[in-house]
């Protein structure tokens, strides 16, 4: 069968993976012919095959043979203020969009508390008409949404985005500051109503229970358009992590608008300009002016299979395969380049392709074995699409971090070498 | 119009017809009356609303952020190595009293969050002394000026005028 390219540097036309497996399942198949042959070639039989096998057991946990998938550990203060610390979703190693709950990335700027769910309360105050509190109990009476939606950072590919020289890392280090999970909760809409928001009160602060109390001003109408009280994630309570019992959801923007262990909702007429939306998630431009209240997260994307820290098995056959999203909508299209940028391919969307979640890319590529360089270039129904990290530099000042949604371009050695560069 | 686009506007269109936007709620909430909504369940807000009575002045804040803070931020509030409050700082763009919009948030997050492994152990009169000398040391007040929540909403920020409200400017759309 002769190859039919979609693009420069040896990506193939997506047919031939999707009505064509059958070569790419050739190639694998005779790749490993000579282990099949020394597994049937052993003399005893193993001890799975004969004795019985483990007892059920009430909650499940991977394999033991996973145990080093696990979530990148990052604290820039280790010794002053351990509990200020983040950990990175292992993206490389994972397939499929949904984030397994015990690797969902954490931001933990005062660390995780240990609440009591019994004690805790959601308090609606300030420009209400009636402030009200909710316990767990009642707020497990409401009606429910369900919804796949992403998480991001603000400061997610930070490393990316500030160091001088590209950093030889993994997609946790690098992006693993985003997740997707489904979520279940009771619409803040409901909530709000039923304190009655009073006309001034076009925005509210919600304010987590954690040792620093973090607090993000809301419009009043996203809130209401899509805001969600998540109380469930991927069908369990939402973990110790991402704010048990209970935290905002709020489809698309930044990831500490989306405030864990909330506790209080105060209806106000402006921004608090709280000390997130003052420092640390105000964006730094070019011309020396400072962009507060950014909530939206760009259209974004990256290479997973293969990425930074892997190493490949020799010419041939591979799927390049990644992870898209956009904060404003669905995906629309993403495209892979691995010639520099010279020519590009519309890679697979996998369905389903949701709204403001992670959605699966793929394309085949065969790899002649030359360097090669693989981008994956990500737009939304807006219109937007992903800009290159020196054109994304351009806009913003030196030291700025947020926000970082600019290309990630992997290099492949001559020997099978995936390193982070910069483009 | 783009069939993509189409296909978008359906998605968004499906999206909010199953987001619950009919549905009603058992109506399970308990009334609050104000002396049962806790400190730490509202901010200070930058017209100066939520600021304890009380008040400080940099003179007095210098020993309690010596004994404080200094260890994480730095001797002289510039070298950290924890984001050093006071401008020019030695490797951080963001120094509080320099680059926040409102000496209030200053208040409310020392408050509610300082010092880190220990937050809301300072007295209201030690946050707002150890804020006059955040903002002291950054020029915005004078040594001995008193700082109380009458005071502080009025402070001049100097990089209010430099800051963009982006949702102000373009809603949603990312910059
Ligand atoms: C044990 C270390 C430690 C001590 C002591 C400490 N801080 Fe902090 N401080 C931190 C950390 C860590 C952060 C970052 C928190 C974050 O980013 O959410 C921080 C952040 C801040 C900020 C915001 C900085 C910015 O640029 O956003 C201010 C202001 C601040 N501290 C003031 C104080 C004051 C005042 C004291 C003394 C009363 C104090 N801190 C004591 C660790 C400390």
């Amino acid at each position: 069968m002769s190859d039919s390219f979609a693009a420069g540097g040896g990506l193939l036309s997506r047919r031939r993976l999707l009505g064509g497996g059958l070569a790419a399942g050739a190639v694998a198949a005779a790749g490993s012919l000579g282990l099949v042959e020394a597994v049937r070639a052993e003399a005893a039989l193993p001890a799975w095959q004969t004795e019985p096998g483990l007892e059920v057991r009430p909650y499940g946990v991977p394999d033991s043979h996973e145990a080093d998938v696990r979530r990148a550990i990052i604290q820039v203060y280790k010794e002053l203020a351990p509990a200020y610390s983040f950990s990175g979703t292992p993206l490389h190693r994972l397939r499929g969009t949904i984030t397994p709950s015990g690797l969902h990335y954490e931001v933990h700027h005062g660390g995780r508390p240990e609440l009591d769910p019994a004690r805790h309360r959601l308090r609606i105050h300030g420009l209400v008409e009636r402030p009200l509190a909710f316990d767990l109990e009642a707020l497990e009476r409401y009606p429910m949404i369900s919804r796949v939606h992403f998480l991001e950072c603000a400061g997610n590919s930070f490393m990316n985005a500030h160091a001088e020289q590209a950093p030889q890392m993994g997609c946790d280090m690098l992006h693993g500051l985003v997740s997707n999970s489904e979520w279940t909760g009771v619409p803040l809409r409901l909530l709000l109503e039923e304190a009655g928001v009073r006309p001034e009160g076009r925005w509210l602060v919600a304010i987590g229970d954690d040792a620093p109390g973090l607090a993000r001003s809301i419009p009043m109408e996203k809130a209401m358009r899509d805001g969600m009280l998540a109380l469930y994630q991927n069908g369990e309570r939402i973990r110790p992590e991402q704010g048990y019992p209970m935290r905002v959801l709020l489809p698309g923007y930044e990831g500490n608008m989306n405030v864990k262990w909330v506790t209080a909702l105060q209806v106000v007429e402006r921004p608090a300009h709280t000390k997130d939306e003052s420092g640390e998630y105000t964006d730094l431009l070019a011309d020396g002016k400072v962009i507060a209240l950014s909530f939206t997260m760009g259209v974004k994307s990256v290479i997973t299979h293969p990425s930074g820290g892997m190493s490949m098995s020799g010419p041939g056959l591979y799927e390049i395969s990644g992870l898209a999203w956009s904060g404003t909508g669905p995906v629309t299209k993403v495209e892979v380049s691995a010639d520099a940028g010279a020519s590009w391919a519309e890679a697979l969307l996998h369905p389903p392709v949701l709204d403001r979640a992670l959605v699966r890319f793929s394309i085949p590529w065969k790899w002649s074995g030359a360097p090669a360089l693989l981008q994956s270039r990500a737009h939304d129904g807006s219109g937007a699409v992903q800009p290159t990290r020196s054109e994304w530099k351009k806009r913003y000042s030196p030291a700025n971090v947020n926000h970082n949604n600019s290309i990630q371009a992997w290099r492949v050695t001559q020997d099978g070498a995936v390193q982070n560069v910069y483009t | 119009m783009s069939t993509r686009n189409r296909a978008w506007i359906a998605a968004t269109a499906i999206a909010l017809a199953t987001s619950g936007a009919e549905a009603e709620g058992p109506g399970l909430g308990v009334p609050l009356a104000p002396g049962e909504i806790p400190r730490f369940a509202s901010v200070v807000l930058p017209d100066g609303a939520g600021l304890p009575p009380g008040r400080g002045t940099a003179r007095e804040g210098a020993s309690i952020y010596a004994a404080k803070c200094a260890r994480c931020h730095g001797v002289t509030g510039t070298e950290g190595p924890i984001q050093p409050p006071v401008a020019p700082a030695r490797q951080y763009a963001k120094p509080a009293g320099r680059h926040w919009p409102h000496a209030t948030t200053l208040f409310d997050y020392t408050k509610r969050a300082m010092p880190f492994d220990a937050p809301k152990s300072l007295s209201d009169d030690e946050a707002y002394a150890v804020v006059a000398w955040i903002l002291y040391r950054n020029g915005l007040v004078a040594e001995d000026e008193i700082v109380d929540a009458k005071s502080l909403p009025r402070v001049e920020m100097p990089n209010r005028s430099n800051t963009i409200d982006l949702y102000e400017r373009q809603g949603e759309k990312p910059y």
